[in-house]
């Protein structure tokens, strides 16, 4: 660690300088899964972004502790823990979402950004700051899906916010049940392959797109997936202490 | 003496060919002409209209992405235009118009000039934007078939619609038109209602030299042979079969137009052997044995793809390089 942030840059710079999604390309199979419906994008991302919180909090907390040699196990059983209660929760009080999310939910188990997170961040760093990274990371990672997800429901089943009393119903709400917006013109019917994976992957090359040219205008270099902070493997490698420049040739020897 | 005017030389190009983009775009344009004029005779005045906007979209979006991009403008080399007819020669008459505009949007925005414009598109525009439509629009684009001259009769013009023989054939429900009435008016997509309007086109093209018969052959050829093979093992009129297999559906105009792309098909001509018979085993495999009627798009799209790999095995080998590497190896084995 270069230098010194404050916690908020360490909240800001997962929302879009080192985004999850679009810019570190972390967790792209549930983006993909679960941008079909803005519903199921937002229940996905208070999910991923609350299990993130918890476990970098607690791994955050027991750093010192874990040896290690077993910290992948030891980041899984505290990361599977919370991912139990968030499912217990959703199972109990929106069983909606817990059907549509289907086997994406237990999945957030094994989901690269938690994981990363674990390694790369929460695994050294203390607690506040591993808690604003892991909210800013999980706010992210729900705005990159929420984008996806308007795009692709919009254009692919003409509607927006459909099955949203699911959600609602938690605040007794359950008269909204979504736009319907293709129904109001006639002669258009949605087009299908949006909500299909092809179109999946190209509004999500569509975003890193956009995400790349906004960071760039902001004059940011793109995300440093080559240097040995963003690697989840670094702290692994024998090579780092030795100083790894990219090829680690030198390091190597020595 | 020699005078030294003799010996200076301009850089390479020295021996220029009169061929230009907008020359060879300009004979497709007149090869698909006759396709064209018999899809206007069977559907009518819709027929030409689905043409228009095809053609007008794609040349519109060809200039404003050119545009968006800062680049030079390319409308003038009419590939863009070239593009738009085939696109609508991939839709059937009934379609509607917004639909049209989006498979323009597909094919010159995302397919051609995504990747960098003219020669640069990985496989055919006009077929990827038919495969999107097909995915996106079952209904429009795989169920509704407008029957030949059915317009000339106001009370039934829209509500017809009729089976096309590939379906037919598959499912053995309903009467196959005649033999004549298949290669010059059946139903189906705008450009292959009329086959021999395409091999019309098709000849033209090959004696103005803008494709070779390469391609087209070894396409309609793998295909034909492997009808004929499972018209045998099925025991009926083998002959027949590979016959109406033939004239029905995209294959000509594929095997003509599409496939002999330049920018998405090989340059040597054992490449494009291996390319043109994949293409027919694919089309043939879909066609018998798939779940769909007809597999001339995707199985061009699919070895599209292939392409830059054939174009790696099959590179010429220049005068004398064989007998060097084989030396070689044998001084490798000899060590």
């Amino acid at each position: 660690m270069a230098e010194k942030k404050t916690l908020g840059q360490e909240f800001r710079k997962g929302l879009l300088t080192e985004n999850p999604v679009l810019r570190l390309v972390l967790g792209t199979c549930p983006t993909l899964a679960t941008s079909t419906s803005m519903v199921n994008a937002i229940g996905m991302g208070i999910s991923v972004t609350l299990v993130l919180l918890c476990s970098n909090i607690v791994i955050s907390l027991l750093r010192k502790v874990i040896p290690s040699k077993v910290r992948i196990p030891a980041y899984i059983v505290i990361i599977a823990s919370f991912v139990t209660i968030i499912q217990l929760l959703i199972k109990a009080f929106v069983p909606a979402l817990n059907d549509a999310l289907g086997v994406f939910l237990p999945l957030i188990v094994v989901n690269c950004i938690l994981l990363g997170r674990a390694e790369a961040f929460a695994g050294k760093h203390k607690v506040l700051a591993s808690a604003a990274d892991g909210l800013g990371m999980g706010i992210g990672f729900t705005a990159a899906v929420f984008c996806m997800a308007t795009i692709r429901e919009f254009f692919g089943s003409g509607t927006l916010f459909a099955g949203a009393d699911s959600l609602l119903g938690l605040f007794g709400v359950t008269s909204f049940t979504g736009i319907n917006v293709f129904s109001h013109i006639p002669g258009i019917e949605p087009i299908l392959i949006f909500v299909l994976a092809p179109g999946g992957f190209f509004t999500f090359g569509l975003l890193m797109a956009c995400a790349n040219r906004i960071a760039e205008r902001r004059g940011k270099e793109k995300a440093q997936l080559g240097s040995c902070d963003s690697c989840p493997m670094a702290s692994a490698c024998r090579l780092r202490d030795g100083g790894c420049d990219g090829d680690g040739e030198e390091a190597a020897k020595a | 003496m020699v005078d030294d005017r003799l010996l200076t030389a301009s850089a390479s190009p020295h021996v220029r060919t009169r061929d230009t983009t907008r020359g060879i775009m300009l004979d497709v344009l007149i090869a698909l002409l006759p396709a064209l004029i018999a899809s206007v005779v069977l559907f009518g005045f819709r027929a030409l209209a689905v043409t228009a906007v095809s053609v007008g979209c794609c040349v519109l979006f060809e200039f404003l992405s050119r545009k968006a991009m800062r680049r030079p403008n390319t409308i003038g080399d009419l590939s863009a235009a070239v593009t738009g007819v085939i696109l609508a020669f991939n839709l059937p008459a009934s379609i509607p118009f917004w639909m049209v505009v989006f498979g323009a949007l597909i094919s010159i925005v995302v397919v051609k000039q995504m990747f960098g414009g003219i020669g640069q598109n990985f496989v055919n525009p006009a077929l990827l934007a038919r495969i999107v439509l097909m995915v996106s629009f079952p209904k429009a684009m795989l169920a509704s078939w407008p029957t030949p001259f059915a317009w000339k009769d106001a009370s039934t013009a829209d509500a017809i619609t009729s089976a096309t023989p590939l379906a037919i054939l598959k499912s053995g429900d309903g009467t196959l038109p005649s033999l004549f009435n298949m290669c010059f008016a059946k139903a189906g997509c705008l450009g292959e209602v009329c086959a021999a309007a395409l091999v019309l086109g098709g000849l033209y093209l090959m004696i103005r030299r803008v494709i070779s018969p390469v391609i087209p052959l070894c396409f309609i050829g793998t295909v034909g042979v492997c009808m004929l093979l499972y018209g045998f093992t099925k025991g009926e009129n083998a002959w027949t079969f590979a016959l109406y297999e033939l004239v029905s559906g995209g294959l000509l105009l594929g095997a003509f137009f599409m496939a002999t792309d330049y920018a998405t098909s090989p340059i040597s001509i054992k490449g494009k052997i291996i390319f043109a018979i994949g293409c027919g085993l694919i089309t043939s495999l879909i066609r018998l044995f798939g779940n769909m009627n007809e597999g001339v798009s995707f199985s061009i799209v699919l070895m599209n793809i292939l392409v830059p790999h054939i174009d790696r095995l099959t590179v010429p080998k220049p005068f004398g390089m064989e007998k060097v590497k084989k030396e070689k190896k044998a001084e490798v084995k000899a060590s």
